[in-house]
């Protein structure tokens, strides 16, 4: 038997692992190949779901799902914490003691948040990128009364490069909307020279900034936290009094990669057309813990499980793998309670953001809906 | 002549802007004071960023060579 193993059940492993079983149902039936994925969490979450628990716009619940439910059956899921990747001999050892060999090994481990990496942050600090920051952070912005509220990118990159402005926007809206604007300062800091990290999205979102009153303070690198006295502290040496401190903490790919010398620097390196891991012979990469130039973003790991897909069954059949990701990404961005704008681009076709519309937010509410079908592979 | 013994060599070719500064600040940032870090980039904004940072941060661009389409910028911590 031809073994598949695929760390992690996000989206990426998600839809890979539904289209491959679409693509070998006749060799899985016959025994002739064996898909195998392997997640430590029973349940997948829709990330981008956090951005509205944050702002109390629904229960997390809305954004959960078991695994189970959105896997093909001719997947055979395992609920295994994974400790390393043996490259010599060819298996995955997980912390219950099982070793599972494979043929072909696909990592889709995505993103780890690492707020710790930042001295004073988890003592002082709030973020969005995981359910229980979402859920704290909700709390923090139902309490606002006054003062400053800052917005910090901390790491780069990190999940969803968007959704900093999105989180600084819909604040911006949600306390006009109270009537305490004029009270609140909001202050948005980013580590280059802009306020993004594409230069197109960076020149539309210092436009919005602008004209919505939000400041922000460019090259700005967090160092530290002081949780006593509430202040950020930047390497360049700028000291930022808050009120609220809205953070986008450093991000690493699963530690066990480092580990079994798969990552380096934080993320995999990895083929930017095939996808397969560099130096390695049928183990491949995609979504958010590859090192490539594209965002972490959702759409990228479902876009790139269409190609991998296809790679994988070209290895299994003994062909080459010749079909080729192109960077394809599309992000949607909310600017307000009740408007969006998007994005799509690739690695050679830049973003250019339209002008927001209550459409386009409207499509991103049915699109958060739609998406258990698009995790199932549907389309 | 102060020492130019390099503490960390990057090479941060293939990554898009703004990766190699931000594997430079990385670097800098392990880094103690006085000791020098170098990042190699092939990513034409980084002839931009990575001068106009270190100048905002204060730190020594010690160097800036370019061969062909990539550059090796050189900086020192000094505080």
């Amino acid at each position: 038997m031809h073994r598949i193993v695929i760390l992690g059940a996000g989206v990426g492993g998600s839809v890979l692992a539904n289209h491959l079983a679409e693509h070998l149902k006749e060799e899985i039936a016959s025994g002739a190949v064996g898909i195998t994925l392997l997640t430590d969490n029973p349940e997948h979450t829709y990330k981008p779901g956090f951005l509205y628990v944050a702002f109390g716009k629904d229960e997390a619940r809305v954004f959960r799902r078991p695994v189970r439910e959105l896997l093909n059956p001719l997947v055979t899921l395992e609920t295994e914490t994974v400790t390393g990747v043996d490259t010599k001999t060819r298996h995955v050892h997980t912390q219950s003691g099982r070793r599972f060999a494979f043929d072909q090994l696909v990592l889709a481990t995505g993103a780890r948040v690492l707020p710790q990496a930042t001295p004073g942050l988890a003592e002082r600090g709030n973020w969005f990128y995981t359910l229980e920051g979402a859920l704290a952070l909700r709390q923090k912005i139902d309490q606002i009364e006054g003062g400053r509220v800052v917005v910090s990118v901390i790491g780069i990159p990190h999940m969803c490069p968007v959704a900093p402005l999105e989180v600084t926007l819909i604040l911006e809206d949600l306390l006009r909307l109270r009537g305490m604007r004029e009270k609140v300062e909001i202050l948005y800091t980013y580590p280059i020279n802009r306020v993004h990290s594409i230069p197109s999205v960076a020149e539309w979102a210092a436009k919005e900034f602008e004209s919505r009153g939000i400041r922000s303070e460019t090259f700005f690198n967090a160092d530290h936290v002081d949780p006593e006295k509430n202040v950020l502290a930047s390497l360049e040496g700028t000291e930022i009094p808050f009120d609220l401190l809205i953070a986008i903490p450093e991000h690493r790919s699963a530690s066990y990669l480092e580990d079994s010398g798969l990552a380096k620097g934080g993320w995999v390196a990895t083929d930017r057309g095939t996808l397969a891991v560099n130096g390695q012979e049928g183990i491949w990469a995609l979504g958010d813990t590859t090192d490539l130039p594209v965002s972490k973003a959702g759409s990228v790991a479902h876009y790139q499980a269409f190609v991998l897909a296809r790679n994988v069954v070209c290895t299994f059949r003994g062909r080459k793998p010749a079909f080729q990701y192109d960077g394809k990404t599309m992000c949607f961005i909310e600017t307000g309670l009740d408007s969006a704008t998007f994005i799509e681009f690739s690695y050679l076709r830049p973003p250019r953001p339209q002008r927001p519309s209550k459409m386009i937010h409207w499509a991103k509410l049915v699109y958060n809906n739609t998406y258990w079908l698009n995790v199932r592979g549907v389309f | 002549m102060p020492d130019l013994t390099i503490k960390q060599e990057i090479d941060a070719r293939g990554s898009a802007c703004p990766g190699p500064l931000m594997e430079l600040i990385r670097g800098l940032k392990s880094a103690s004071v006085g000791e020098v870090v170098a990042v190699l980039s092939n990513d034409p904004g980084s002839n931009k960023d990575i001068p106009e940072w270190v100048q905002k941060i204060g730190y020594e661009l010690v160097a800036a060579e370019t061969t062909g389409n990539q550059t090796r910028f050189v900086v020192r911590k000094t505080k």
